[in-house]
């Protein structure tokens, strides 16, 4: 059996526990990579926060389960929860099928100042998966 | 690839739940050639078994399969196995991989009183056939003189060919077969059943597809602690005919009718998420009991679950699971919670 080469588009940031970030104006979109979702399996469930919520970077903001696992989503980032993709509850498979599109988590707007520091470049992450 | 019991096995071959799928729709293959698999003969065979099994091995003919448990002195489940009449007093045992050193020991334990050979058959692989279409598919892989016996086979009955004992038998709660065969063969015996269509199917999916059938997993839903009235398995005690001495039964009859125990019921979690093993079970904020096995449904898209509450409390209630801290409402059933197929799990 062969592991297909996993994809870490070159325009986002990650985090060392498999989050992707990808600032768009005053707001950061964050979900879940393409190797974490396929060492996760089929994502059945996601449990996302409250729209308004604080999040804290590094800290847990949600949690993610497969058929087999459950695991904890960390932010990249601080700040407050300014949307949640609302179609991952009825629809969790696309965080497999779309990791960087359709199956998005959640977006952050950061507290100011958070300089987004200690992500790891598309590079950086790509050597950390591959061991 | 991952390590199971002294095995390299596969959790999945690319997706779980499309692997539970196509059993269910259509035809699955599974490799589970780390079964325990024992041959007994010799004329002291029925009395040996019959004096381990709570089921009653006196009840097979020729050809016929038995569910069944060992049970301990204390009543506890040593393993949960598939006994097999394959003609007189020749037998085989089926029995779990992650028991195989304890049940082997047990069974040697208590052979010298019979007149019984044991010959463990670790030169076998097993392969299961399951889903809808799974006769249909093995049909054509098999030696053209075994089509008409194999087609002809009933649920839980079992033939010889050649070396092969297929079994209708399984563990998906789907029509299918189970076929061991000499390990030499079993490569090409799943290339060609790949190549007619079986979808290669890991442990994750059978691991949901058993729980969606109902089916206990020793070490989760069995164990030495618990006796099978506890775990839902007292279908599987033959107490007829009275005078028949197994190991366990002292303790078994002292537990019938006492209503201080604990029982196994089934859960469906009313929202969305996952119901995992070890979640606290509560009816009106009170703990009741803990799940033994608990995963999600691709079938029925929820979590489900088997779990072992207070024999005394009732169906009804406001029962909950308690997920990472807060208390999910659940409905009490019965299983299975799937059969062919089809949702079939009825209230408590």
């Amino acid at each position: 059996m062969t592991t297909p080469a996993m994809t870490t588009p070159d325009n986002l940031k990650y985090t060392r526990e498999h989050e992707w970030c990808r600032p768009e104006g005053a707001e950061v979109v964050v979900g879940v990579t393409q190797y974490a979702a396929s060492q996760l399996g089929d994502v059945v469930f996601v449990e996302l926060p409250a729209v308004g919520a604080p999040v804290t970077a590094g800290q847990p903001f949600g949690v993610v389960e497969s058929v087999k696992s459950v695991s904890d989503l960390f932010a990249p980032v601080s700040g407050t929860v300014s949307a949640i993709n609302s179609t991952l509850p009825d629809a969790p498979e696309q965080v497999n099928q779309d990791p960087y599109g359709e199956g998005w988590m959640i977006r952050i707007r950061p507290v100011p100042g958070d300089q987004m520091t200690g992500l790891l470049s598309a590079a950086d992450y790509a050597a950390l998966i591959a061991g | 690839m991952v390590p199971f019991h002294g095995w390299e096995m596969p959790l999945h071959y690319g997706s779980q739940v499309q692997e539970h799928h196509a059993v269910r729709r259509a035809c699955g293959l599974f490799d589970v050639s780390h079964m325990c698999i024992v041959d007994l003969a010799g004329a002291g065979t029925l009395d040996f078994l019959r004096h381990l099994t709570a089921n009653d091995p006196a009840r097979l003919r020729d050809g016929q399969c038995q569910y069944g448990v060992l049970c301990n002195e204390q009543g506890g489940v040593v393993d949960d196995i598939i006994v097999t009449r394959l003609g007189g007093e020749r037998f085989r045992v089926v029995s779990n991989s992650a028991t195989r050193d304890k049940v082997l020991a047990w069974q040697e334990r208590w052979r010298p009183s019979f007149r019984v050979d044991f010959t463990p058959r670790p030169d076998l692989a097993m392969v299961a056939i399951q889903g809808p279409g799974a006769l249909a598919v093995t049909d054509r892989v098999l030696p053209l003189a075994a089509r008409p016996r194999v087609g002809a086979l009933r649920p839980f009955h079992a033939l010889e060919e050649g070396g092969w004992m297929v079994s209708r038998t399984g563990y998906t709660g789907e029509d299918g077969l189970e076929i061991q065969l000499p390990a030499a063969g079993v490569a090409a015996l799943w290339r060609q059943l790949t190549g007619e269509g079986a979808q290669p199917a890991g442990l994750g999916a059978r691991d949901t597809l058993r729980l969606e059938a109902g089916m206990s997993l020793y070490g989760s839903d069995l164990d030495d602690g618990h006796n099978p009235l506890d775990c839902g398995l007292g279908w599987t005690i033959a107490w007829d005919p009275p005078e028949r001495d197994f190991v366990g039964r002292a303790a078994l009859e002292a537990r019938r009718g006492a209503a201080a125990g604990v029982r196994r019921i089934g859960l469906l979690l009313e929202g969305k998420g996952v119901l995992r093993d070890g979640q606290t079970v509560s009816l009106e904020g009170r703990t009741v009991g803990a799940i033994t096995s608990g995963s999600y449904s691709p079938t029925l898209e929820q979590g489900i679950a088997l779990a072992r509450v207070s024999e005394s409390v009732p169906a009804g209630g406001a029962w909950t699971v308690e997920i990472r801290g807060r208390h999910h409402p659940v409905r009490v059933v019965r299983p299975p919670f799937v059969r062919n197929g089809q949702r079939a799990w009825r209230d408590e």
